[in-house]
């Protein structure tokens, strides 16, 4: 802004009222808030809807749908339509950006999906289904991605949409992404996330003007980097053979360039879940690498996917997660299944490793 | 005017982007930006045939979305809306990111804007600044479509036309604004009831599951913890200045529909103390309905810790001091049973995704906290806030509290927070001995008499509630 600019907007500034997370009573549909605390058991007429009963014999159907999360207004607005028209006016999104449009009657449910599908968003994602892919921001609007997150979303919901409209795995899927190594991505049954190749290459003229060298340095989980002078210029060195490729130190040194369009891969991860439903609560294990990061539609990615689902809805029993499948028939199970292979780099090398190798004579052949 | 708020006014001072246009632009090849002719938006419309690809296929498309934003006649974010699609286009092309943070802030706030600034300006010169608002949604996601409206209305003059419902953080996303319209979009948001969230070394956004308002299974009023927590720190959330971020979010049972185990410091867990409700009628229903080789095979033996037996004359047996409420044979049969009457929640400390030390799952804490009164609820802050305030005087500098706890052992930590030792945080005691345990014989002493007291004040919530 210039400094006449400035000067002509300066008005005395808005205080922010500091009011938090809003109160949901005044948007929430009159039947849940009446209902709220006091619900008796839920059914699912089909895939796609919930069927709610309260203490008090209220219903309520919720219809699910999927959207892209990244929405334009004129998106939104066409939900908002389509909850006015034929639902009652009211929404919820799930944690994975499905929305919800919730309905006094069963009667209004048809005509509800058919104005959705008709719309273009798929309705389903309740039950044992696959559910729609939570996403992190990539290059769409994140300072450090090694890859785009809606796009890779959009190809892999595109195949998996025929698993969201149905409920026909063993239990739910939930898959997760994460366009870097390091931060938002969650724990998933599948994960795809990016995997660095290379150590950072480091832009030497620029360390000294924007990094703040004790911070990157503190940033390493192996304690790799090193203060250095180079040419002449304080600077920063990095020990590639204690480098692990994580890109920790990217975000607080930009110069600390870990992403190269070559170096870039994506990696598969399986048999993560946050429910405490059945076994504990668990992380996923790298199961590929390598990928390569292959935009528009990483079919590679794609391919890997498939096969892994599909071994799963194949071999599993119901009620079985991902993990807990493995768990049953053993690794080397999973690995002549899905036809992947297994090498040293599977073998864990971080703290607490010896917890994840077999301490016993227990032998799957 | 307080410290804080000084700190706060500093920070929404001048914006300078903090790195200068530079690094990728030097290490990769320019591969150009093709632009065709539109006279619609009034500026060469960037080709996107990359982008095009995602186009097409049976799930919603972003592309088109922002097409759209890109295609509004005499809107103020078309120009922006093209000029992002080519960025987005050039990334895809040369497989990089063009985007580098800074600083920018709104009137008041220390956090809550993410700001961006492109490293490719000079092409894209209209989606120059495409800062981000994180904005705290209602708790459980709820909306109208009245007030959604509403908010498109203000996004559509301020910012981009670019919401994503919700991020990772688990705030709504206005994506795509200039430094100019920062503080305008967030006044009219602001004055609709809706607040920045956390950014930065701060309390961030919380979430919390759909609980109470649609699902049987919820064993706590999630709404109101959320807000009971999260709007007592609301100074926290909006002034940056813990060592990291710290995150709260809330599941009313073990199905943890918001990944609170992992994806928070402080993770509320819904559960039940008593016996849980059987429906034995509805039990003989589903067997009937699944057949007794089913029901065993994937309710009975797929049970963690042995709890379930089926009768021979298929009602249920529950061994409820076994059932460690993990959830299972409650989804599989809802209609059949339920969770107890004495319910609260779990806490669980310490979850987090790879950095520094990599993943950690939360682990137990407090393993009953009831919540049914508003003393219980009280309660609920007042831990909150003594974990906050340990994790502000003692972590490192970027570091969570879970590797915190990790540094300084568990009973160092219990001790600092007044939590007292229980066998429900471990999966088992101790197995190496480099251990000094010259006090145990007090320790124990100690554990005996809270075990005296807990007995005698474990009395059932309706004879408090009647006093
Ligand atoms: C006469 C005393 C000392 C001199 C002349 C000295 C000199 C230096 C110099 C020239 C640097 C590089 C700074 C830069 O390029 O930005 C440096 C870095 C450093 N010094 Fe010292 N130092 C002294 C004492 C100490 C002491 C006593 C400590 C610790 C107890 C220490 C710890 C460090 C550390 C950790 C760094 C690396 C900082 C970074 O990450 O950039 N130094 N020192
Ligand atoms: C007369 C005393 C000292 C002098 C002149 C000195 C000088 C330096 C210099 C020139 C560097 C390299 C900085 C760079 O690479 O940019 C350095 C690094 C360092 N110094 Fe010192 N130092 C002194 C004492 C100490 C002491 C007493 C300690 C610790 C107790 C210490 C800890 C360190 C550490 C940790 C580094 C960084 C090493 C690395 O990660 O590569 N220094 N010091
Ligand atoms: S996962 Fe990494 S690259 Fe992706 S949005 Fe999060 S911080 Fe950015
Ligand atoms: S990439 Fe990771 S391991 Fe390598 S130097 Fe950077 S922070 Fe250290
Ligand atoms: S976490 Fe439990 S209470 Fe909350 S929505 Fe999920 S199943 Fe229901
Ligand atoms: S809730 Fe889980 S642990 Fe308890 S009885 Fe059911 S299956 Fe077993």
């Amino acid at each position: 802004m210039s400094q006449a600019k400035a000067a002509e907007t300066k008005v005395t500034p808005r205080r922010p009222k500091e009011t938090g997370v809003p109160d949901p009573f005044p948007y929430m549909h009159p039947l849940l808030k009446k209902n709220y605390g006091k619900w008796a058991w839920h059914d699912r007429p089909r895939p796609g809807v919930l069927h709610h009963v309260a203490e008090s014999g209220d219903e309520v159907w919720t219809v699910r749908a999927g959207t892209q999360r990244q929405m334009d207004v004129y998106t939104i607005r066409k939900l908002c339509d389509i909850g006015d028209r034929f639902a009652e006016g009211h929404v919820r999104f799930t944690t994975r950006s499905n929305i919800e449009f919730m309905v006094s009657s069963f009667d209004k449910v048809p005509a509800l999906i058919q104005n959705l599908q008709a719309e273009g968003f798929p309705v389903g994602g309740t039950g044992n289904s696959v559910s729609m892919i939570s996403h992190t921001q990539g290059w769409l609007h994140c300072d450090i991605p090694g890859t785009d997150a809606s796009g890779v979303v959009k190809s892999l919901m595109d195949m998996l949409h025929t698993e969201f409209v149905k409920e026909e795995m063993p239990n739910r899927v939930r898959i997760t992404t994460s366009c870097c190594q390091v931060n938002c991505g969650g724990q998933g049954d599948i994960a795809i996330n990016v995997q660095y190749t290379k150590p950072p290459r480091i832009n030497h003229d620029l360390v000294a003007n924007v990094c703040e060298r004790p911070a990157v340095v503190a940033r390493c989980p192996v304690a790799a980097i090193r203060p250095a002078m180079v040419n002449g210029k304080p600077s920063l060195e990095v020990d590639e053979k204690k480098c692990v490729c994580c890109g920790a130190c990217y975000p607080p040194c930009p110069p600390m360039q870990i992403n190269g369009p070559d170096s870039t891969k994506l990696a598969i991860w399986v048999g993560g879940k946050h429910s405490n439903a059945r076994s504990r609560p668990t992380f996923h294990k790298l199961v590929v690498a390598n990928l390569p990061n292959n935009p528009p539609r990483w079919p590679e990615v794609e391919e890997v996917v498939r096969k892994i689902l599909y071994a799963y809805k194949k071999n599993a029993k119901d009620w079985e997660r991902m993990g807990e499948w493995i768990e049953r028939i053993g690794w080397p199970r999973f690995f002549e299944l899905t036809e992947l292979a297994f090498t040293k780099h599977h073998l864990d090398t971080w703290v607490g490793a010896r917890h994840t190798m077999n301490m016993s004579a227990h032998v799957h052949f | 005017m307080s410290a804080a708020e000084d700190r706060a006014t500093t920070a929404a001072g001048p914006t300078v982007p903090s790195w200068p246009a530079f690094v990728l632009g030097m290490m990769t090849s320019d591969k150009g930006t093709a632009m065709s002719k539109d006279d619609k938006i009034g500026a060469a419309k960037h080709v996107t045939p990359h982008l095009d690809q995602l186009e097409g296929g049976p799930w919603p498309s972003f592309v088109t979305g922002l097409k759209r934003l890109r295609d509004s006649k005499g809107k103020q974010y078309a120009p922006m809306m093209n000029d992002l699609l080519g960025q987005l286009e050039h990334s895809y092309t040369n497989r990089l990111g063009y985007w580098k943070g800074g600083t920018v802030s709104v009137f008041g706030y220390g956090g809550g804007i993410i700001p961006r600034f492109s490293e490719v300006a000079d092409k894209f010169p209209a989606s120059k600044e495409f800062h981000t608002l994180r904005v705290q949604p209602p708790a459980g996601y709820h909306y109208s479509t009245e007030v959604l409206r509403k908010l498109c209305d203000i996004w559509e003059e301020h910012g981009s036309g670019l919401i994503a419902f919700h991020g990772q953080s688990g705030d709504i996303m206005f994506q795509g604004c200039t430094t100019e319209n920062t503080q305008k979009a967030f006044d009219a948001l602001n004055e609709i009831g809706f607040d920045l969230g956390g950014a930065g070394p701060a309390l961030r956004t919380s979430t919390s599951c759909v609980g109470h308002a649609r699902c049987e299974m919820s064993c706590y009023d999630e709404v109101k913890a959320h807000r009971s927590v999260l709007n007592k720190f609301v100074d926290e959330i909006h002034r940056p200045a813990l060592p990291y971020k710290f995150k709260f979010k809330f599941s009313g049972c073990g199905n943890d529909c918001v990944n609170a185990i992992h994806r928070a410091d402080f993770a509320v867990i819904g559960t039940w103390r008593d016996d849980m409700k059987v429906d034995q009628e509805e039990v003989k229903a589903y067997v009937g309905a699944v057949g007794r080789k089913y029901a065993i095979d994937h309710v009975i033996a797929m049970c963690p810790t042995r709890a379930l037996s089926l009768n021979d004359d298929n009602t249920l047996e529950v061994d409820n001091k076994a059932c460690v409420r993990c959830m299972h044979c409650l989804n599989v049969m809802p209609k059949a049973l339920r969770p107890g009457d004495d319910k609260g929640a779990s806490i669980l400390v310490g979850g987090k995704r790879a950095l520094k030390v990599g993943d950690l799952m939360g682990t137990m804490m407090v393993p009953f906290m009831r919540l049914q009164t508003e003393e219980d609820y009280e309660a609920l802050v007042e831990l909150a806030g003594k974990m906050l305030e340990f994790f502000g005087e003692n972590a490192l500098e970027h570091e969570r509290i879970g590797e915190t706890i990790d540094r300084i052992g568990l009973p160092a930590f219990l001790e600092a927070v007044g939590i007292e030792p229980d066998p429900n945080m471990v999966r088992h005691p101790r197995t190496s001995c480099y251990v000094r345990t010259d006090d145990f014989t007090e320790e124990a002493e100690k554990y005996f008499e809270r075990k005296k007291f807990e007995r005698a004040a474990k009395k059932p919530p309706v004879a408090k509630a009647a006093e």
